[in-house]
């Protein structure tokens, strides 16, 4: 698996390499690509079902216990056929849709890229290594959504969409961490052994809230649903692939992947029902309102997200049976409908309903399937569609405690989903022809053949459901739950509790389809109505959070980022006298051996010239005077160095401060007077900080004395200059040769503001 | 003596602070002159003062014990060097300016461009 991952990285490549003429054929090649792994995953369906388990592990951070994990077992078999067998029907319909776009290269990368994140996501056996994947699916998704980057609709749809899932991912990441700290691993076999250590561990309550986070904005629950309908700005193929079929499980798969380390408690339980139910409903409320046929698709997948969380969330059995055959129901129908909704769009140029009518005439073949993938979508006989619904139905009447609640949101969501599917064939298909535009499309085939390939199956797999449930929901399953399980899939289950709710809704369904479709003014008042009762929308509330979050930091910012060099300066040696004086504090005790003396005389005489210079060159208004008093100051340094035996030092001073003399008189006539431009509280202020400061400075020195070292490093070089070295000024040797690559270095310094001097005084103002 | 020398350490510091904190350019040169003394001057005596010992070696006589340590010279000397070329670039830096400007007010210098 390995090297299936590394050939699917290294064909991502492949659109590059093709010369222009060659481009069309790029579709083609990678959809053999996923044909080659699909016949590889159909392969080891037989193997897989008899119970064994395919595994792989390649040492990656073999210190913190991550180790690159493949695991291929009933429920990573289940996603990966999906995935590769969508894949191949995808990039067949993309070699159609994509041909008339620029940059393609880059959209086979990006999508093709995806495949092989999703495909690693599914295959991981480690939560790390999953969380690498799951974080590339979410920045691929963000590259496909803004494909068309021209469009700023496309740009904020793909930020949208890119915050929410990065957002969600991290804090999934935050779950991991946590609940991993607690195992001592991140292997999710480790995981699923210790499951009972983590449920009674303190940790699992956060743990699992912030997986679930992760999970819930990733497949678009509700509250974090709302970004999916902005992704349908991305290529109809993307939507098709990425936001039916394949990534927007990736959360259902987390969920399958840890119901049975995490399941079962009432947490689990509640939260995922009742967040499920609630997806849902309102998936399929929006939709019917809808105008936009891919935007329809959008909120009824949504829709039928929530329902696979609901199933995962009570967490019986039979729901878990129903949650992986729904998922299959689901990506047949909903993948087929995206494409034949993309392929409307291309032929007659839009997607809004209310501007279609009577396609079926001109387009026969995709009617049949539209009509076949709609059929399951409702859940009529005899597509697997219908077995999805009855074995849901028959799964949330078996839910404990809240059951009534999740049936009645049940019933009512499906219901429209029944409306939704009739109103979608009815309107665009049936009815009289509007006078829409109609395109010549070359290549038919290749959009049908998607759509059509699917359809079909759902209604294979409706007839012959036995053929599924033994090969791939068995396998899934028996992962999940860690135990056997017999699946058994029949069309046709008997007059019970669950024939008549199916009977019930199905009725309600056809009734709000008549009402609806009888008269265009119901829709129009119903979202008239939607718009008043729902005034605080998803996406504003969201953009606005965003905004006020920018101004919260653009403010924070000025408030520190102010702009006055003097309070930033004024800052740092605020803050370090403050850090001075806790260390004086700090050491208080530390006994000073200074002795108060003035001799030598002529010494402290000195140094009483150099503070009464030094105070004279602050206080004086006039610029000469204060640049002699402070050549005062640097000439009396150079004294105190001669006196205590620093030769070198006091030359270099010397020269030094005669230097800079000569530059500050040179420029001083070009330069203004001194103006007095601070206030006299701000002096005062000043001052008082600089006093604080440096006394603090002066205790320091002190101290600094009294710190004695053992062995002081210039021993050696004392010791060594002039045997070694051939110098007996110890200073110099240590300059020239001890620590010669210093002095380069220093005098690299020097030259670079040499040259900066040179080219500031040459350039002449402009 | 100590005492007197670190004292004259403090009286630099406050001096260095105090111009650095004004809106003058100019002073603020000034105060990192002022800076970079007192900060040698530390280094300096940190090590301890020696008085007529200057860290003079010749092969023939044994190196006396108690010769001032070379070491920190050294590396006020290259500090010397250094605060040299920061404050005569500075002073370059600032002639610029008030060229470019004409104005010797940093509260001027609020904006990035304008």
């Amino acid at each position: 698996m390995q090297t299936l991952l590394l050939v699917y990285l290294v064909s991502a490549f492949f659109p590059f390499l093709f010369r222009r003429k060659l481009l069309k054929f790029i579709p083609f090649f990678l959809a053999f690509v996923h044909l080659g792994s699909f016949s590889f995953f159909l392969s080891k369906v037989k193997w897989i079902a008899d119970g064994n388990v395919l595994s792989e592990t390649v040492a990656w951070v073999p210190q913190l216990g991550i180790n690159f994990d493949l695991v291929l077992n009933g429920l990573s078999l289940a996603f990966a056929l999906l995935i590769t067998g969508t894949g191949v029907l995808v990039f067949l319909y993309a070699h159609a849709y994509m041909k008339s776009y620029k940059n393609l290269s880059v959209f086979y990368f990006y999508l093709f890229l995806f495949s092989a994140a999703m495909l690693g996501l599914v295959l991981s056996g480690n939560l790390i290594q999953l969380f690498v994947f799951w974080e590339l699916t979410s920045y691929l998704s963000f590259l496909l959504i803004s494909f068309f980057h021209e469009k700023e609709t496309a740009r904020n749809a793909a930020f949208q969409s890119l915050f929410l899932t990065g957002f969600g991912g991290l804090v999934m990441l935050g779950g991991i961490l946590l609940l991993g700290s607690v195992i001592g691993s991140y292997s999710v076999s480790d995981w699923v052994n210790q499951s009972g250590l983590l449920k009674s561990h303190q940790f699992y309550l956060p743990g699992v809230v912030l997986i679930f986070v992760g999970v819930f904005t990733k497949s678009a629950q509700f509250p974090f649903h709302f970004w999916l309908p902005g992704a349908m700005q991305a290529p109809t193929p993307v939507s098709s692939y990425l936001h039916s079929a394949t990534m927007v499980k990736a959360g259902i798969f987390m969920l399958a992947l840890l119901s049975p380390v995490l399941g079962g408690t009432p947490l689990w339980t509640y939260t995922l029902s009742m967040t499920g139910a609630i997806t849902m409903f309102l998936g399929a409320y929006f939709a019917i309102t809808q105008t936009d046929i891919k935007a329809i698709l959008a909120y009824t997948t949504i829709s039928s997200l929530g329902v696979l969380v609901l199933l995962l969330g009570i967490d019986t059995a039979l729901s878990v049976k129903a949650a992986m055959l729904f998922l299959y129901v689901h990506a047949f129908y909903k993948a087929a409908l995206f494409m034949i909704a993309g392929f409307i769009d291309k032929k007659t140029g839009t997607r809004d309903w209310r501007n279609l009518g009577g396609l079926a005439r001109s387009m026969p073949v995709t009617f049949v399937f539209a009509l076949l993938a709609s059929l399951s979508m409702a859940g009529l006989p005899p597509m697997l569609g219908f077995l999805g619904k009855e074995l849901i139905y028959e799964a949330k009447v078996q839910s404990p405690v809240i059951a009534p609640y999740v049936l009645v949101l049940g019933v009512a969501g499906n219901a429209l989903m029944i409306t939704v599917a009739l109103f979608f064939l009815y309107k665009v298909f049936l009815g009289k022809p509007k006078n829409q535009v109609e395109i010549k499309v070359k290549t038919d085939w290749a959009y049908i053949i998607g759509p059509g390939l699917l359809a079909l199956l759902s209604l294979f797999f409706g007839l012959f459901p036995a053929v599924l449930g033994e090969t791939i929901i068995e396998p899934a399953l028996i992962s999940i739950l860690e135990r056997d399980y017999n699946v058994e899939l029949k069309l046709w289950h008997g007059f019970n509790t669950v024939f008549f709710l199916s009977l019930f809704t199905v009725s309600l369904g056809f009734i709000l389809f008549y009402v609806v479709s009888r008269n265009d003014s119901v829709l129009e008042k119903w979202r008239a109505f939607n718009q008043r009762i729902f005034s605080v929308r998803f996406v504003d509330v969201f953009n606005s959070i965003l905004k006020g979050f920018l101004d919260f930091s653009k403010r924070k910012t000025e408030l520190v980022q102010h702009g006055y060099h003097r309070f930033y300066i004024l800052t740092i040696f605020l803050v370090a006298s403050i850090f001075l004086w806790y260390q004086v504090y700090v050491t208080i005790g530390w006994n000073l051996e200074n002795i108060f003396t003035l001799r030598p005389f002529y010494v402290s005489r000195l140094v009483l010239v150099i503070i009464l210079s030094t105070i004279f060159s602050v206080v004086s208004k006039s610029r000469m005077a204060t640049i002699i008093s402070m050549g005062v100051v640097g000439y009396g340094i150079a004294l105190l160095f001669m006196y205590y035996s620093a030769i070198d030092l006091a030359i270099t001073q010397i020269i030094v401060e005669t230097l800079i003399l000569v530059m500050f008189v040179l420029i001083l006539q070009r330069l203004p007077l001194f103006a007095r431009l601070s206030s006299r509280t701000s002096r005062i202020r000043d001052f008082f900080i600089a006093l604080s400061f440096g006394s603090a400075m002066t205790v320091l020195a002190l101290k600094s004395i009294n710190v004695n070292f053992n062995h002081p490093i210039s021993d050696y070089m004392i010791e060594n200059s002039y045997t070694n070295a051939f110098g007996q000024n110890v200073v110099n040797v240590i300059l020239v040769d001890f620590r010669a690559l210093d002095t380069l270095g220093e005098v690299t310094v020097l030259v670079v503001a040499a040259l900066g001097v040179y080219v500031l005084l040459k350039t002449r103002k402009t | 003596m100590e005492i007197i020398l670190a004292i004259l350490i403090g009286v630099l510091y406050t001096a260095g602070v105090y111009m650095l904190l004004r809106r003058s350019i100019l002073k603020f040169i000034i105060g990192i002159i002022f800076l970079s003394n007192a900060t040698n001057l530390l280094v300096f005596i940190s090590s301890g003062i020696i008085a007529g010992k200057p860290a003079f070696v010749d092969g023939t006589t044994p190196s006396p014990n108690n010769l001032a340590d070379p070491l920190p010279q050294a590396l006020v000397l290259t500090a010397i060097v250094i605060g040299f070329g920061i404050v005569v670039f500075t002073l370059a830096l600032k002639f610029k300016f008030f060229e470019t400007t004409g104005t010797d007010d940093l509260d001027q210098l609020q904006q990035t461009d304008n």
